[in-house]
């Protein structure tokens, strides 16, 4: 073995708190890199990944320090040199791609510039150089328009495009060490997949030395070779990728594999038939939503929600999957009556539900409540649990004093929280508690239909399975009825008694659960499907999601099918000029101009 | 290639000056119209008789309906001509512009001053940012602006023109010559105002560059090796350009409307103290006119300040 590249020992890092006193939140950290070894740092947030890949470049965030240990990248002996000195190493030997590549590209300068600087600031090539280096690896990884797309501004591109012009400006210089912080974390899935199979592309190629800090174990599995597990800025195991996966020594790194495999699906309640008249618990007949001026013919000049019908019945979670801008969140603002619609109509029970919160009776507020995406926002900060809790006992069901505690503290029970911490504050609470709280509030109305906006999307994997526990259970015991808003596919199959996937604020697709991954598919919900990464070395290989160039803004051009312009399931002239029809089958119905066998050819490709 | 979309943003900025100006200009003859009482009256006195004042009243249209009155004083203003004094008999232009002139040389001395002055102590303060450097910019900037001008002037008075006679304490009436008379005439006043304009430049754009410095792209700029002086210059400098101008405008525009006491003082001839003299004799053309004149600054800096911003941001550039 040749002598390792990078060499880390008995790091320590130390963070000042809001005491003034230092506190280490990395101790002990030793690992070596071979070159051209991939080596991926994952935990959950606060283990000190990104910390840790960043005391590579000898840089530590603000309130930070580095007080200890052996960091060598390349000969350079980063824990030893000055500023002056580290500078030179930075963005020539070590560089970075951030976590949002949105955010850390400049507004203010064109992507050229940004790219090439590196190069430029080490006095590596000239500016001509450069830009013809910058366009070989904008080529290389597989940006559209590579010879233009350097003229254009940050604002001007896609976040999934922005994260390989990033990955591009971290190879420009050649380092000899590059490190991808979380690089796709902020992207779809389908984006993820594209831009994941260009950075292992370029990798491969090069033959580049990288650290790859990651939460996702399925992401990790197709990039690295080996894995670092990490808690609370300690090294719990660190070994070869198949080893992690498929026989973790540690039990931290069984948790998280336990986590990030596929959950069995949830025991649906028993489907009684709904009785002679019985109306669904709630309907949405060609409902249209959006922004803007509304028309004479009742549409909004931006539509965000278009023509959208389904039901849900008592005791049934609607999973409701979708990308980012697809409409999902306005989906439940609407049933929530914080969205007016602009036409169509809902029922609750048959009965006229009023567009507006201000037109609904308390009755109708109290059978429909949301669960909130972001806890940390959701709960006022100033007020206590108890109180966030008791409000609506005493405005729905006039709970008042001891009775209010009583329930107070049995609802707390409910979402496996002990009573006593009625009296903290929401800042005193865990991201998963918080998100419990949030949770109990919601079920202090007695409602019948829970709206819940990715409710597990800002917690670690293993804090997001107890919370989806929680939520099968509650339905077990309260028969509630859920539509569960989330972007990833995997919860929905794992907890969805049904599965409606919206995209560009259509539903392309309506099925049961049972039907995910079986025969015919709109070739959306397909790509989906196929873009969730397996925990399995060689699932990027295999996949077919990402393989075309799909990455394009969602409602490109006017055609009558919102997925038209990504569409590589072979397009039929009517796509273009009228909106497809919904073929109905037995469990599923599918919006798609395409015959049956066609949409089935693509699940044998 | 500058687009129709970013030419109607701009168009629209300026309309909307316009119309502020315009319904400033309604409030200034309005007001004047309550304060005024009638002229007439006050030119002629007590004695005059109603012949006279009727006859009076006819000559300066003051028997008119006050939207006529109106229309035709902002139909002369437009035209350059902004009336009589009542005082003097002259046209108020001949006494205004000059005054206006000196008050923009006052105003622009202190602005060539205090400007490079408050970027330079703020972009210090903003990357040094917790060191002493830092805090004593910080509690000179406070202390600079709690005290109230007046005094920082008196006091300046005192020093440099009382006990040490290296400068003079009054401002007019001395004719330029030399350079040195320049600065020995504008040294006092223009420190004066640099006090009053310079310590909010100076918190504005610590604030402005400080945001800037904390973003992530700021973050990874240093990741690529990027040296501080370009971090700061090429990195988050333009992206403050906007607040930093608002900030800039803002200050600036104290310069003509706020300098009344300061111009007292030093006995200097600017417009803010035409002002002054014009209120004590009810001489209201004269009013009319220089509040407008404030007003027109004033809009004239913000605007401006807010094309800047806009025509420095590329997602207004190219959409």
């Amino acid at each position: 073995m040749s002598a390792p590249l990078v060499r880390l020992s008995g790091l320590e890092i130390c963070a000042t708190g809001a005491d003034g006193a230092a506190r280490a939140i990395v101790h002990d950290i030793g690992f070596d890199l071979q070159p051209g070894e991939v080596l991926a740092l994952i935990g959950e947030s606060g283990s000190g990944k990104t910390t840790i890949a960043l005391s590579l470049l000898g840089y530590a965030r603000r309130g930070c320090r580095i007080s200890k240990g052996v960091i060598e990248v390349a000969g350079h002996r980063l824990d030893q040199y000055a500023e002056p000195q580290l500078r030179g190493v930075r963005g020539r030997v070590v560089t970075y791609v951030a976590q949002s590549a949105a955010a850390a590209f400049n507004p203010m300068l064109t992507i050229m510039e940004q790219v090439i600087e590196p190069a430029l600031i080490h006095g590596l090539m000239r500016r001509g150089e450069a830009q013809d280096k910058a366009r070989a690896l904008f080529r290389a990884l597989a940006l559209p328009d590579p010879d233009g797309v350097g003229d254009r501004y940050p604002h001007q591109v896609s976040g999934g495009q922005l994260q390989r012009l990033m990955a591009a400006m971290a190879l420009i210089t050649d380092p000899a060490l590059v490190i991808f912080d979380e690089p796709t974390t902020a992207l779809d899935v389908t984006t993820q997949i594209e831009v994941l199979k260009a950075f292992k592309a370029v990798v491969r190629e090069l033959g580049t030395t990288a650290v790859y800090v990651s939460h996702d174990l399925a992401v990790v599995a197709q990039i690295a070779d080996r894995i670092c597990v990490l808690r609370q800025g300690a090294i719990q195991e660190i070994g070869a990728v198949g080893q992690i996966l498929f026989a973790p020594g540690h039990g931290y790194s069984q948790a998280l594999v336990t986590a990030a495999a596929p959950r069995p699906p949830a025991q649906a309640l028993p489907e009684r038939a709904r009785g002679q008249g019985e109306a669904p618990l709630l309907a949405l007949r060609k409902v249209v939503a959006g922004y803007g001026r509304v028309d004479a013919q009742d549409n909004p000049q931006v539509r965000i929600l278009d023509d959208v019908s389904f039901q849900i019945d008592r005791g049934r979670i609607l999973g409701v999957i979708g990308e980012s801008g697809s409409g999902k969140s306005t989906l439940a603002r609407a049933i929530a009556g914080l969205h007016a619609p602009a036409s169509g109509y809902l029922t609750l029970d048959g009965l006229a539900l009023p567009r507006t919160i201000k037109e609904r009776s308390r009755d109708q507020l109290r059978r429909v409540q949301m669960v909130f995406q972001n806890a940390d926002t959701a709960l006022n900060p100033a007020v206590s649990i108890a109180e966030s809790i008791g409000r609506p006992l005493t405005f729905f069901h006039g709970l008042r004093g001891r009775e209010k505690r009583a329930e107070v503290a049995r609802l707390l029970d409910l979402v496996k929280m002990p009573a006593s911490l009625m009296t903290r504050r929401p800042g005193e609470l865990s991201g998963g508690q918080k998100q419990r709280v949030n949770l109990a509030r919601a079920l202090a109305a007695r409602p019948d239909l829970l709206l819940c906006d990715e409710v597990t999307s800002a917690l670690d994997p293993v804090v997001a399975e107890a919370v989806l526990d929680l939520l099968v259970e509650l339905r077990g015991e309260l028969g509630l009825a859920f539509l569960f808003i989330t972007h990833d596919i995997g919860i929905v199959r794992a907890i969805a008694d049904d599965v409606m996937v919206l995209y560009g604020g259509v539903p392309v697709e309506l099925a049961k659960r049972e039907a995910l991954g079986t025969g015919a598919h709109h070739p959306y919900a397909r790509l989906l499907m196929d873009s969730v990464p397996e925990l399995r070395p060689g699932w990027l290989e295999e996949t077919p999601a990402g393989t075309t160039q799909q990455d394009r803004r969602p409602f490109d051009g006017d055609a009558a099918c919102r997925f038209f312009a990504r569409c590589t399931a072979g397009r039929v002239s009517a796509c273009q000029t009228v909106v497809p029809p919904l073929q109905a089958l037995e469990d599923r119905s599918i919006a798609c101009h395409l015959e049956l066998e066609a949409l089935l050819a693509g699940a044998r490709r | 290639m500058p687009d129709r979309w970013l030419l109607a943003l701009v168009a629209r900025r300026i309309g909307g000056a316009l119309l502020t100006l315009f319904l400033v200009s309604l409030a200034v003859f309005s007001i004047s119209l309550l304060m005024g009482g009638d002229a007439a009256e006050a030119i002629l006195g007590q004695s005059a008789t109603p012949e006279a004042l009727a006859g009076l009243r006819a000559a300066m249209h003051l028997d008119q309906p006050a939207y006529l009155r109106y229309l035709e004083w902002a139909r002369d203003l437009l035209g350059g001509d902004m009336g009589t004094s009542l005082i003097t008999g002259m046209p108020v232009s001949a006494t205004v512009l000059p005054r206006l002139a000196s008050s923009l040389q006052l105003a622009g001395l202190t602005a060539l001053v205090s400007v490079p002055l408050a970027l330079a102590l703020g972009i210090l303060a903003a990357v040094r940012r917790g060191s002493l450097l830092d805090r004593a910019i910080s509690m000179a900037t406070i202390a600079v602006v709690s005290v109230p001008e007046f005094l920082i002037a008196t006091i300046a008075v005192l020093i440099f023109a009382v006990t040490l006679h290296w400068l003079p304490a009054l401002s007019s009436g001395r004719t330029i010559e030399t350079p040195l008379d320049l600065v020995r005439t504008f040294a006092m006043p223009v420190m004066t105002l640099a006090c009053v304009v310079v310590a909010q430049m100076i918190r504005m754009t610590r604030a402005a560059v400080c945001d800037a410095l904390d973003s992530s792209y700021v973050e990874a700029a240093r990741l690529k090796g990027v040296s501080p002086a370009r971090l700061v210059l090429r990195h988050a400098l333009p992206n403050a350009v906007g607040p930093i101008a608002n900030a800039i405008a803002l200050s600036l525009s104290v310069l003509l409307g706020g300098v009344i006491v300061i111009e007292v003082i030093f006995n200097y001839p600017g417009v803010a103290r035409l002002m002054v003299d014009a209120v004590s004799t009810r001489d209201l053309p004269m009013i009319q006119t220089v509040a407008m004149i404030f007003s027109a600054a004033y809009l004239l800096l913000v605007t401006a300040a807010d094309i800047v911003a806009i025509l420095s941001n590329p997602r207004l550039r190219h959409r």
